[in-house]
């Protein structure tokens, strides 16, 4: 277990920089083993970017890379994404 | 429902200090003013940033320790003594400085009143600071819920909010301390790390299917989970809210 | 930006005439902060193995202990994070890659590291050979700690520290450029500090 493992929570804040609507609560699948969690429970690493993994079996899920003016959202590792609108 | 809501893009506002309060020796409350705030629910959290004069920035979270309560937003901060940022909050801040904000952030880690109970709440150090926004609404709406606050802390001398709690008390609501490394002279209350026993005792049960709210230093909210799993809660049951190797 | 906060500096620290080796938008910092992709790896030495592979006749692999026997160097570097932290006249030792890559023949001009967790970083061939590469076991005297890389990482410092691999395992020489885990995902292809090639398009 890493120490420095936060969850989804903590880029509760980026994701709303993007998404008009709120993304901790919303649901993503995970294609490696097909647990469902919501965005909140996702397992988050700071590397050069942000990378979500599922808390099952780490695969990782979203990356995020921002700089001053873009952001990179790669959704690789989620089949599907349930957000409430 | 609040959480449904397209809300919109989300700004960096500015926030003044109103108020500083010391908690306990590492940890104080600093209340800001921040005009058109829009309200939050509990549980949420701020983005804050610094900017240095040559620009460079440092970012961090931090829970609203405060239920709504019009433009006044409340932050618990521990000093780290290698943090960046906290330091600045805890040294540097008087009333009337300005930093900037962005929120109220947060949906998973919520709990409000009109969900009701049973509501299990476990908290490791300054991992309380949410968790307390959740009592101060919890009370604020005249709510009995039945509510089991657990609290894991170093020593008497670190549990935040502790004279407050104590008023807290009763209606529904049972506060039980765990005091990790050193305990006051005839203490009989729990005097070791949280385990699934000690989660057993205090309860409420798996099979009274609480709402349950674990939050603290990462490797805090992963023993709690994992006993809270352990001893039968269903694991969606179970939020986490985790903020790192040390502290908030 | 215009909104100062009084009396925030933040944690780097001052560069004393150290500025020429500090790239554009970096801080400098005595610190060592952990930065990570995903959970840390914990592959028993027992286990752990070092290869070459891809674009060659015959495949190489080291053991641990056959790693070890091989003639290795202290490199003093400084190195860059993209993240804007700048650490300067960091110790290490470790096997040049030139050693590692001696006598093969390969018409491969790209390299693909790759790591316990799944990591991957690419590199054209010409990056890590000529004395600008190395596969380091030791920082600061001390064996790598888990959580910045060891038992041994990738040792790139020319360029940004992302294209040098925590936990590496190996290379894989290949025929054309594959962009890895970071390049996908908005990370600059070749990041070269010293003209700030951090994101696509930069």
């Amino acid at each position: 277990m890493d120490a420095r493992m936060l969850d989804g929570n903590a880029v509760a804040g980026l994701l709303r920089e993007v998404f008009a609507v709120e993304m901790t609560t919303a649901l993503g699948t995970c294609n490696a083993c097909g647990a469902m969690e919501a965005v909140g429970a996702l397992h988050v690493f700071r590397g050069a970017g942000i990378v979500m993994r599922c808390p099952h079996c780490d695969n990782a899920l979203v990356t995020i890379v921002k700089d001053d003016t873009r952001m990179w959202f790669a959704f690789t590792g989620v089949r599907t994404l349930q957000i409430t609108v | 429902m609040a959480g449904a809501a397209v809300l919109g893009r989300l700004t960096w506002r500015i926030a003044e200090v109103v108020d500083i309060v010391d908690e306990t020796p590492r940890v104080k409350t600093i209340a800001f003013d921040v005009p058109d705030w829009p309200g939050h629910r509990a549980g949420q959290h701020v983005d804050v940033r610094l900017t240095a004069e040559d620009g460079y920035q440092a970012q961090r979270s931090y829970s609203i320790a405060s239920a709504a309560g019009g433009t006044r937003v409340e932050l618990t901060v521990e000093r780290l003594d290698d943090g960046e940022v906290s330091p600045y909050l805890t040294d540097e801040l008087r009333p009337g400085d300005r930093i900037e904000l962005r929120g109220p952030v947060g949906g998973y880690f919520v709990w409000e009143p009109s969900q009701g109970g049973p509501l299990l709440l476990v908290a490791g150090g300054s991992g309380v600071v949410p968790l307390m926004a959740m009592l101060r609404a919890r009370d604020a709406a005249g709510s009995d819920a039945e509510t089991r606050l657990l609290f894991s802390s170093r020593g008497w001398d670190d549990v935040i909010y502790r004279d407050e709690l104590e008023r807290l008390h009763g209606d529904g609501l049972r506060i039980v301390h765990t005091l990790t490394r050193s305990q006051p002279p005839g203490w009989t209350g729990y005097a070791r790390r949280l385990d699934a026993h000690m989660l057993a005792e205090v309860g409420p049960s798996p099979t009274e299917t609480p709402h349950v709210y674990a939050c603290g230093p990462t490797p805090f909210v992963e023993a709690a989970a994992r006993a809270l799993v352990e001893l039968g809660h269903e694991p969606h049951s179970v939020k986490t809210e985790r903020f790192g190797p040390t502290g908030g | 930006m215009s909104f100062v906060s009084r009396g925030f500096r933040g944690r780097r620290r001052e560069s004393e005439g150290d500025a020429t080796r500090i790239p554009p938008g970096q801080y400098l910092t005595d610190d060592y902060p952990v930065l990570s992709a995903g959970p840390t790896p914990h592959t028993p030495l027992d286990r752990w193995d070092f290869s070459i592979v891809g674009e060659l006749d015959e495949p190489r692999r080291w053991s641990w202990e056959e790693f070890r026997a091989l003639p290795s160097e202290e490199v003093t570097v400084d190195i860059h994070c993209v993240t804007k932290w700048s650490k300067l006249d960091t110790v290490w030792q470790g096997v040049s890659v030139d050693t590692l890559l001696d006598g093969l023949d390969t018409a491969a001009e790209y390299v693909v590291q790759y790591s316990d967790g799944g990591y991957t970083t690419n590199l054209p061939l010409e990056d890590v050979t000529g004395g600008k590469a190395w596969v380091v076991f030791d920082y600061d005297g001390e064996p790598l700690e888990a959580e910045h890389g060891g038992p041994a990482r990738m040792l790139v410092p020319h360029l940004y520290f992302w294209k040098s691999a925590k936990w590496v395992r190996g290379l894989r020489l290949t025929a054309a450029d594959e962009p890895g885990f970071w390049e996908v995902n908005g990370y600059h292809n070749y990041g070269d500090p010293w003209q700030e090639q951090r994101y696509w398009g930069d």
